[in-house]
This record gives structure tokens, C-alpha cells and sequence, in this order.
């Protein structure tokens, strides 16, 4: 936003010639004798991999002397799609973009639009997104962690942070009716309040969250082999950061305090009080940390968010446009002709270009929308701040062991639903 | 050599091997998977028993999913055994074999009890009662590595040839560390049978644990006073059981080790082109080589088959005459007691630590213990040396050499260091 001065220039440093350089540096740097090297094809069906991702390495010895990324396997056309269906329609899509916190996709897809129509949500409506992108954030880190560490060798911890995940899954259901897809928005609220009882279950998750991050810090942050795996490893420093765009911990681990509900206060993040964790050196050890730190603070947002929560509607009262409750739809003849235009026709948006981030798990999830009016956008593009961490790799990855590649990449915390979008 | 010694040593041999090591190696399997589901918070493999409603009883018997390992089995028999297409058949062929075999061979210098008598006959409890225990283990053992060197360049795939690669070379390093760590043991014992060197600890007390000796006595503090080169010799002795129990880890490739396997970055190591049954008798020898480590490690270090707690002599005083069957029975279920609790302890560090990267997992053989293990042999000859040459020769010169051999041994490490860091950068 405003912060930035806009005057620096960062250059985005060349891969290739990077590459070339670290392997013509290592050849003059050993003495050993030199064959031809191995080309190692990583992917897309690997289990370090974390999905789809598919790298092809070419190695000398076990030093990666180059790193080709390849991506978009799980490629299916979302902003296409997007641009040939209602605003409501689409949001079911962003489920599928960073399916490991979909509610997270949901709050962010929504804002977007109700930036866009000028709406503002009533307290509670925020204070229930807030809620929301911070239980998908939990649910995020604590998967980014666990696989980390699964990836680095230590299974058990994995297997300690999935059964919170399940929790997680189990209150998601409480809340939205499923699991995994949740679709929890829609422009202009929420499909439905709190049910009864979840703010009891969600406060006794928090505490059991709680001890299982501390566990899982017991097991891991002091650990001689994990901190000889991951310290000085996949260094990223603060300009090279920023100048690949990356956002999210990965960026914070690297120095830069860059937090979007800090910076660019949305849903009423300024009410809460919560630190942004950044890291040092930026390297993996720095990436773990950071995730552990911003785990704990979601908790305690949570908790405020809990404390606090307003009374009140939860979505936007323009019936005219946005979807009105189901009660009066049934009851009432006005309502029932309002969701039947609304739910055929979509929203009437207005003309007119938008953009809008939020903070997610992985970093800057962007939604762009260029309207020309009525129902669906015109264009809409999706900045995944997956594709844009993944774009570091061919830099990063050279010049480390082929062991180095499954904690850097576990480090990263990649989707691959976002990515390839 | 008589009849009947042959008819022993089959029996021996059958028995050992094919009644006791084959299911302890099943069913470490089963172990292994709920040992770690409890460390997990999981429940584990708990369906399979015996499928009684087939036989028309109204209830399957589940018995803690304990017919597992037999499923396993049978699973490994019946699947498509498959060739990839330009292996390099014959080595792709003897690669499991080479892996599994050594485990096995050399598991009959343990001593796996003390003696039974039969028809007047003694038998030790032992199928090849040789001179050359360790060495001939270490020498067995470390054949195991041509399978999975072979298995990972015969399946002409790049992910198994990486883990072959990495193998070999920890394998290859692991085992100095391993045969350095035990000098200092068989320079105490002054003798390489391992049948001998545990009754010497049934008799005289655990080299790790010398607390009571042959009729039960615990060593109090008189026995401090005579005869503190015992009491002195616990630091290298420990120094030893560490590097090899380490070094037991690396060379059975189990967790902060098991590079040449570790699924996150070479999928499956040396054997991710292999199935069905050629798969699982590299996942046998892999347990095997656990087990004979165990046993190893039990034998030199912890008394064997000897119960300790100067229970040996009372089991004796109890039993004149006949004792001698049942008292080799219970020593059977102590070393195999032993056993299994270093088996559940290799499980247990499996799935608490993470691994080390190949360079790390190098440095460490190589840098750390390696030069324990070789001072340490220096401090065994020491103490062991002190009373024969006197105390004022020992202070004089044996501890100032120690200290020049330490120091020597760190600066050409650091000076290691400095030149490799050099070149580097």
C-alpha cells in the first residue's frame, strides 16, 4: 500500500545464468574428476513432491547443478471457468485452490466481490470470516509443519498435527456441512451463522491445538538432526524474496514484515491484537520457526475473535442483491422473487476493475476482477501465492544436495491446487 | 565328531533359525507397525486372526491383529512378480537373495542360551561354537551390502542406483566404526569366542553392568576398593556400546540412517523396482540385520543369555542334578527377552528422530566416530595396562600419550576441516 515508497527496484536475479555460474564454480572449486552428469527427473508422482510438482534435476554427484520446475499438471482452467459463471457459482472453485484452507479461498474469493459491489459486512459477518480464516490458517500450518518435518524424517510428528487436522475437519463440518469443500461464502456473508454449540467445541479444540504445538516444538525445535537438516539450508534473502514476489512466512522467515492484516487491515484485523513473526537468515530453520509462531498467534486471535464476538446479522441486508435468508424466502413473496433473480441471474455488478488480497496461509491470495456489469466477470485472475513462492525453486534449489530438495520444498509449503490453478 | 553332534547341530540350526529368528522376523514387522502406531496415536494392524465364520462360528477371532505377518507372507507370495524391462536379470535376480542370506548366516556364533544336557550329552546352546565370533559377524554381515549395492545398479532406474550408491558408502564407513568400537571389548575379554565372553559375564557381571557376580553377591564398595580398573573400564566400555549400537543403527540402515531407503527423496531406494516376494526378502534381511545387531549387542555388552541380578547362581542352587534343562530354557528366554527389548528400542528411535542428510550421516562415521572409537581402544589399553606397569609408568607416560594421541586426533580433524571448507569456497 502506502508504506512502499514504490522507488525501489528490485532485479529479478537470471536462473539460468545463476545456474550455470554454480556449476562452473563447483567444477573449479574440486578437484575430483568430472563425468557427465545425471539428469533426475523429480516428479510429478514423487512423494516429496506434495502433489504434482514435477523438477527436473540435473545433478553431479549428489549437488543439484540445475533446477527445472515443471508445473501444471493439475491445471483445469479456474479463471476460464470463472468468467461463464454467476459471482456465487464460482465459489465452490476457490475451494479447490488451496484445498488444505479452503475457508480461508472462500473469505478472500468474497471480499473480493464485495469489494467490488461496495459492500460492507455487518460485525458479526466479519468477526465469523475473521474466525474462519484463522481456523483455516491452523489448519494450514499445521499440515506445512507436519509434512516438513515427515519430509525431513520425522513421521510421528505428521501423524501429531493430522489428528488436529481432523478436528479441524470434524468443526468444518459443524459449521459448513462438509469436510474438505467447504463453500462456507457467498458475496455478502456467509450461507449460514455459527451453529449452536460450535464456539464451545472450537474453544476446547484450541486448547488440545495448543498442547499438540507445543509437543510438536518439543519434538522438533531443539532437535540436533532436524536443525543440522535445516539450518543454513535453501538460504532466501530479503531482496531475492521480494524481488520473486514471494509473500506469506516464506517472505516473513526471509525479514521483511509484510503481513497483509497488518498492513492493509481487512474484516476488522485491526481489532486484534496479534505479532507477526519474521525470521533472520530466511533459510528453512527460519520457515518453521515463523510457521510455529504464527500457529500460536492464530490461536490467540481465535480466542479474541471468541471473546468478542458481536451479536447481530451476519450478511449484508441489500436483499436486492444479495441472497436474502431462506425463512423469508419461503415465506414471503418479495424474497422469493429476489432469490429467484439473484440465484438465475447472479448479482447486478457494477462496471469497473478490482483487486483485492488477503493474507492467507501460503501468502497474497489476489483476486482480480474486471466487470463490464451483470451477473458474471469479465476476467477474472487469481494471484496464488503458491505459483508465485515455486517460482524461486530454480534459483534456490542449486547448488544443494539431492537431500536438500524434500526440506526446501517441505519448507516452502507449496498446493498444487493453487498453483496450477 | 560324532553322530550325534551333527544330529544336534541340525536340530540346532532348524530350530534356531526357522522356529525362532523367521517369526521373530515376521512378527518384528507387526511389531515395528504397533510400536510405532502407540507412539503415534494410532491403533495399528489389529484385524487379522483367524477368520473363524468361514468355518461357521458366529465371530471372527481378531487376537490383536497378531496373523498379520502371515498375510503379509502370503500377500508377498501371491503377487505379480515383476521384471522391469532391461534390468540386468541375473544380478536383479540375486540381489534379495545376497541381502537376506547374510543376516541369517550370521546369526550361528551367537550363543542364543547356555547348555542343555541330553542323554548325557552337553550341547552349547550355540550352532557354531568358533573362535572368531565378532569377526566372523563382521565379516558375514558386511556381504549384505553387495545385494543392495547390486539391487540399486541392476534395476537400471536412477532412484535405486542413488540409494545403492549411498549404501555402499555408509555401509562400507559404519563398519570401521563398528569394528573399532569393539577392540576395546575383546582387549578386556582377551578372547574372541562370544560363547565364552558371556559366561565370563554370567560369571563375573555384565560388562555394562558389573554389579553381582557368580554367587549372587552385589559388589559393594570393598569390591570398589580392590578393584577399581572395573569400575574405570565402565567409561570406555560405554564409549564402546555407544558407537557400536550407533553404528548398528547406520549398518542396518534404521532411521537416523536410512538414507539408502528414505522414501521422501528416492521414493523407495535400492528397492523401488521390486515386488512381491523378491521386495519382502529385502524387507526380511533388513529385520534380520536388526536382529542379529540386537543380539549382538545383548551378547557383548549384556550378558547374553545370563539372567543377572545373581540370579544364575540361584537358578544353579535350585537345581542339581536336572537343572540343567529348564535352566537352559530360561537362558533361551532371557537372551531372547533381551532381544526383543533392543529390537522394540531400534523401533522406538525409528520413529522419534529425524534422518541425517548423506554428507552429515559421512562426517559423522567418519569425524566423530571413528576417532571415538580409536581412542577409545587407547583408554581400554590404558586401564587395562595400569596395573601391570605400575602406577607412577601410567601417570608418567600413559597419560600424557593418551593426551598427545586426543589432541593429534582432533588437530588433523580441524586441519581436515579448514582444507575441505578451503575448497570449497
Amino acid at each position: 500500500m502506502s508504506e512502499t515508497s514504490a522507488t525501489t527496484i528490485y532485479e529479478v536475479p537470471d536462473a539460468a545464468a545463476t545456474a550455470a555460474q554454480a556449476a562452473t564454480d563447483y567444477q573449479s572449486g574440486t578437484e575430483d574428476l568430472l563425468g557427465e552428469k545425471m539428469v533426475l527427473n523429480m516428479g510429478p508422482s514423487h512423494p516429496a513432491t506434495h502433489g504434482v510438482l514435477r523438477l527436473i534435476l540435473e545433478l553431479d554427484g549428489e549437488v543439484v547443478t540445475k533446477a527445472d520446475p515443471d508445473i501444471g499438471f493439475l491445471h483445469r482452467g479456474d479463471e476460464k471457468i470463472a468468467e461463464n459463471m454467476h459471482y456465487n457459482q464460482f465459489v465452490p472453485y476457490t475451494d479447490r485452490l488451496d484445498y488444505l484452507a479452503p475457508l480461508a479461498n472462500n473469505v478472500a474469493y468474497a471480499c473480493a466481490v464485495e469489494k467490488l459491489m461496495g459492500w460492507e459486512l455487518p460485525p458479526r459477518g466479519q468477526a465469523i470470516r475473521v474466525l474462519a480464516c484463522e481456523i483455516a490458517r491452523i489448519s494450514s500450518h499445521l499440515l506445512g509443519v507436519g509434512v516438513y518435518a515427515m519430509d525431513v524424517g520425522a513421521m510421528t510428528v505428521f501423524l501429531y498435527t493430522f489428528t488436529e487436522r481432523e478436528k479441524i475437519y470434524n468443526l468444518s463440518e459443524q459449521l459448513t456441512g462438509a469436510r474438505f469443500t467447504t463453500s462456507y461464502t457467498r458475496v455478502g456473508g456467509q450461507i449460514r451463522d455459527l451453529p449452536e454449540g460450535f464456539t464451545d467445541s472450537l474453544r476446547s479444540f484450541l486448547t488440545e491445538c495448543e498442547n499438540t504445538v507445543d509437543e510438536v516444538d518439543r519434538l522438533l525445535t531443539r532437535n540436533k538432526i532436524f536443525l543440522i537438516r535445516t539450518k543454513d539450508v535453501g538460504i532466501i534473502s530479503a531482496e531475492t524474496a521480494i524481488s520473486y514476489g514471494l509473500t506469506g512466512p516464506n517472505l516473513r522467515a526471509s525479514g521483511p514484515c509484510r503481513d497483509l492484516r497488518k498492513d492493509r487491515p481487512y474484516l476488522g484485523y485491526e481489532q486484534y491484537e496479534f505479532d507477526v513473526p519474521v525470521g533472520e537468515l530466511g533459510d528453512c530453520y527460519d520457515r518453521y520457526l515463523v510457521r510455529m509462531e504464527e500457529l500460536r498467534q492464530s490461536i490467540s486471535i481465535v480466542r479474541q475473535v471468541l471473546d468478542t464476538l458481536p451479536d447481530g446479522p451476519v450478511n449484508v441486508a441489500d436483499t436486492k442483491s444479495s441472497l436474502p435468508e431462506k425463512e423469508k424466502v419461503m415465506m414471503k413473496m418479495e424474497e422469493l422473487i429476489h432469490h429467484f433473480i439473484v440465484a438465475t441471474q447472479g448479482i447486478e455488478a457494477p462496471e469497473g476493475e478490482v483487486y483485492f488480497g488477503a493474507e492467507n496461509p501460503k501468502g497474497e491470495l489476489g483476486f482480480y476482477i474486471n466487470s463490464k456489469g451483470g451477473g458474471v466477470p469479465h476476467r477474472l485472475k487469481i494471484r496464488a501465492p503458491s505459483f508465485v513462492n515455486l517460482s524461486i525453486l530454480s534459483d534456490l534449489l542449486v547448488g544443494h544436495m539431492v537431500s536438500d530438495i524434500p526440506t526446501i520444498l517441505g519448507s516452502l509449503d507449496f498446493v498444487m491446487g493453487e498453483c496450477d490453478r | 565328531m560324532d553322530f550325534f553332534f551333527i544330529i544336534a547341530s541340525a536340530v540346532k540350526i532348524f530350530g534356531f533359525t526357522f522356529l525362532v529368528i523367521l517369526p521373530l522376523v515376521a512378527y518384528s514387522t507387526y511389531a515395528e507397525r504397533r510400536v510405532s502406531a502407540v507412539l503415534q496415536d494410532r491403533v495399528g494392524p489389529n484385524r487379522v486372526g483367524i477368520p473363524a465364520t468361514l468355518f461357521g462360528f458366529k465371530k471372527d477371532l481378531k487376537l490383536f491383529g497378531l496373523i498379520q505377518p502371515l498375510a503379509d507372507g502370503v500377500k508377498g507370495l501371491l503377487k505379480e512378480d515383476f521384471t522391469p524391462a532391461h534390468v540386468r536379470k541375473s544380478f536383479y535376480w540375486m540381489a534379495p537373495a545376497f541381502t537376506a542370506a547374510p543376516a541369517f548366516v550370521s546369526l550361528c556364533v551367537i550363543p542364543f542360551g547356555s547348555a542343555v544336557t541330553i542323554f548325557g550329552y552337553e550341547i552349547k546352546m550355540v550352532i557354531a561354537d568358533i573362535g572368531v565370533g565378532p569377526l566372523f559377524i563382521f565379516a558375514i554381515a558386511s556381504l549384505s551390502v553387495y545385494g543392495i549395492t547390486l539391487a540399486g545398479w541392476a534395476s537400471n532406474s536412477k532412484y535405486p542406483f542413488l540409494g545403492g550408491v549411498r549404501s555402499c558408502a555408509q555401509m562400507i564407513s559404519y563398519e570401521i566404526a563398528l569394528g573399532l568400537s569393539v577392540i576395546p571389548v575383546l582387549l578386556f575379554f582377551g578372547k574372541l569366542n562370544l560363547s565364552d565372553i558371556v559366561t565370563y559375564q554370567a560369571a563375573n557381571g555384565w560388562l555394562l553392568l558389573p554389579l553381582w557376580n557368580e554367587n549372587g553377591t552385589l559388589i559393594h564398595e570393598a569390591y570398589w576398593q580392590t578393584s577399581s580398573q572395573q569400575w574405570l573400564l565402565l567409561l570406555p566400555m560405554g564409549i564402546s556400546f555407544f558407537v557400536f549400537t550407533t553404528s548398528i543403527f547406520a549398518e542396518t540402515n534404521r532411521m537416523p540412517f536410512d538414507l539408502p531407503e528414505c522414501e521422501t527423496e528416492l521414493v523407495g531406494g535400492y528397492h523401488t523396482e521390486y515386488s512381491s516376494m523378491k521386495f519382502a526378502l529385502f524387507f526380511m534381511g533388513e529385520y534380520a540385520a536388526m536382529i542379529v545387531g540386537s543380539a549382538l549387542i545383548v551378547t557383548i555388552f549384556l550378558g547374553g543369555w545370563s539372567l543377572g541380578f545373581g540370579l544364575d547362581s540361584a537358578l544353579l542352587q535350585t537345581s542339581e542334578g536336572d537343572w540343567k534343562w529348564y535352566a537352559g530354557l530360561i537362558h533361551m528366554g532371557a537372551f531372547l527377552a533381551k532381544t526383543v527389548a533392543f529390537i522394540i528400542f531400534f523401533i522406538w528411535v525409528r520413529w522419534t528422530v529425524p534422518r541425517f542428510r548423506y554428507d552429515q550421516l559421512m562426517k559423522l562415521g567418519w569425524v566423530v566416530f571413528f576417532e571415538l572409537a580409536l581412542f577409545n581402544i587407547f583408554l581400554a589399553a590404558l586401564i587395562i595396562a595400569a596395573p601391570h606397569i605400575g602406577l607412577l609408568n601410567t601417570f608418567l607416560f600413559g597419560i600424557p600419550a593418551l593426551v598427545i594421541t586426543a589432541l593429534l586426533m582432533f588437530f588433523i580433524t580441524k586441519a581436515n576441516e579448514v582444507r575441505r571448507k578451503a575448497k570449497v569456497t
